[in-house]
């Protein structure tokens, strides 16, 4: 098994307060990995340090090394941009940009400064079939995505992740905000997805981390308890508030 | 015992609110009565005269044309540059929170303040005379405060989720705020920049302290004239260079003589600067209105 990220000793910081705590962890390449916990436990903390989208939070810092193919992300010489750009986010609350739907999707491109419309055009419509919307959508593409509904929304946001060509892809809860149709829908992208994205994913649905999943890591008070296979951890996981936790005893 | 109370509040609330409209519909209905029947095409295109029957207030309608155009193209990149980078850039530290204070101070200063400002500054130090420039580059000062504040307000409340989704796809900061954040904010800033400028359009005391003029019977130099002969039209600046007055000092200097007759034309002048000023509200209400609708995250 080949890694995408090796983490080790990661340890973040909202200002005084920890919410991360030595985490050590080995997430696969081009397989589903689902971050389970209790609410508050860092499951967005993480996800977020492997894109350094934390970047954004004032006062927030980290100790530790995220190594991202070898290469550790937080070391001084490495362009954020280019992390990001390759290390592409979905985010909980479904957040398209207040344009087109066709802009939505093309403007990773366009601040890459793509020029080439015709290109263009067959990104935005690889990315949108990819995403499963492009039926639903082809002929109105010049329409504001505001109109879209709640799953179609998603569905936009992970297409538009999708057009930069990521390597890997991080969900946050992505279905938490979408009906049992919608989030089928994007059950089955994942599964498509992982035949040539990384993808770690966060989730509150035990069942669907079931699902989706290869590998499960179980989150704690900002402490890795367990991570392991996903039929290991729901089957007959090594620790007794794992098995706690997937059981519904708290949490 | 508490329903009276409330009942109370809302009357005297009422009453204060229908003591303002009442106030505001006596003064235009006056105006109107006075000045409707002075308003006609030759009252918009005649110079100031001696006699209040030949006079109109071209020079003044065309200086405020003026003065409200430059002010508007020199305000509102400065005050827009201003508050995003006060908003987006500026660390969070002693000198920003100094500024910050500043410009709030600055927006409550007396405007004839600013008219001091200019007549030391851009009249005499810079020696641009009692022109078109001084008038425009000292409404800016007056107006700039208010830009930057609305560009702010405008700014921040553009939902951090858009700034987020940029950023993820690998944006700069430059390139959220270019792309992202100002075309959102846009609809808001406009407001607060038209806002800004229906205070300028009324403002005297400013333009009286740097000297503008209260009679002119010519216009500034228009900027482009056409020509008989190639290349056909000449452009040139020199009209930012030539004395002005705006309506507002037009209407000062009328109500202040004794004649019956340039007390109409005061009037009639109002109701144009009135409609000036109704039109640009009703352009920042427009915007604001569409905003909102297109608008919802
Ligand atoms: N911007 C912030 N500033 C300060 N503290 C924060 C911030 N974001 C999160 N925290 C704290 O860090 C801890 C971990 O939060 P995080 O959002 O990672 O939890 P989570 O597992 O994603 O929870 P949920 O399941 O509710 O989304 C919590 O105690 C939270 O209060
Ligand atoms: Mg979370």
């Amino acid at each position: 098994m080949e890694s995408a990220f090796k983490i080790e000793g990661l340890n973040a910081f909202y200002g005084e307060k920890q919410a991360l705590k030595a985490i050590d962890m080995e997430i696969p390449r081009k397989m589903v990995t689902a971050i389970i916990g209790p609410s508050g436990c860092g499951k967005s903390t993480f996800i977020r340090c492997l894109n350094r989208m934390n970047d954004l939070i004032p006062g927030f810092r980290v100790s530790g090394r995220v190594f991202y193919q070898g290469k550790d992300i937080y070391s001084k010489d490495v362009d954020v941009i280019e992390i990001r750009r390759r290390i592409g986010m979905v985010f909980q609350k479904p957040n398209p940009f207040p344009k087109s739907i066709y802009e939505n999707v093309a403007y990773g491109l366009r601040i890459q400064g793509m020029r080439d419309r015709k290109r263009m055009d067959e990104i935005v419509e690889e990315s949108l079939k990819k995403a499963a919307l492009w039926e639903e959508v082809k002929d109105r593409l010049h329409t504001s995505a505001l109109n879209l509904s709640g799953g179609q929304q998603q569905r936009l946001c992970i297409a538009r992740a999708l057009a930069v060509k990521p390597e890997v892809i991080l969900f946050d809860e992505p279905c938490s905000a979408l009906d049992p149709v919608a989030t089928a829908k994007i059950e089955d992208l994942i599964d498509e997805l992982k035949r040539d994205y990384t993808v770690v994913i966060v989730t509150h649905n035990m069942q669907q981390a079931a699902r989706v999943s290869e590998f499960t890591g179980f989150f704690m008070l900002g402490e890795l308890v367990e991570f392991d296979r996903t039929e290991k951890i729901f089957t007959n996981p090594s620790s007794k508030v794992t098995e706690d936790y997937i059981t519904g005893r708290f949490g | 015992m508490r329903d009276l109370k409330e009942r109370v509040f809302v009357a005297l609330s009422l009453a204060a609110t229908l003591a303002g409209i009442l106030f505001l519909s006596i003064l235009i209905i006056d105006v109107v009565m006075d000045g409707a029947s002075r308003l006609s095409w030759d009252f918009l295109t005649s110079f100031p005269s001696r006699r209040p029957g030949k006079a109109g207030i071209l020079s003044p309608l065309v200086g405020s044309a003026w003065i409200m155009i430059l002010t508007a193209l020199f305000s509102f990149p400065v005050g827009v540059g201003a508050g995003i980078y006060l908003e987006e850039y500026a660390g969070k530290n002693r000198f920003t929170w100094l500024i910050e204070v500043n410009i709030a101070n600055l927006a409550g200063v007396p405007s004839i303040i600013y008219g001091l400002l200019g007549l030391g500054l851009f009249v005499r130090a810079l020696a641009l005379e009692r022109s078109v420039l001084s008038g425009a580059l000292t409404l800016t000062l007056l107006v700039l405060p208010i830009i930057i504040m609305s560009t702010r307000e405008a700014l921040r409340t553009v939902p951090f989720s858009i700034r987020e989704a940029s950023y993820a796809l690998g944006a700069t900061r430059w390139q959220t705020i270019i792309r992202q954040v100002l075309p959102a904010a846009l609809p808001g800033i406009l407001t607060g920049t038209i806002l800004a400028m229906s205070r300028a359009v009324g403002e005297t005391a400013p333009l009286i302290t740097i000297g503008a003029l209260t009679y002119i019977a010519f216009l500034p130099t228009w900027p482009i004239t056409f020509t008989g002969s190639f290349p056909f039209v000449e452009f040139s600046l020199q009209g930012l260079f030539d004395p002005f007055t705006v309506l507002p000092i037009q209407i000062f200097n009328w109500v202040s003589r004794p004649q019956k007759g340039f007390y109409t034309n005061a009037a009639a002048a109002i109701i144009v600067l009135l409609i000036f000023t109704i039109l640009l509200n009703s352009l920042a209400i427009y915007l604001r209105y569409r905003y909102q609708k297109r608008m919802r995250w």
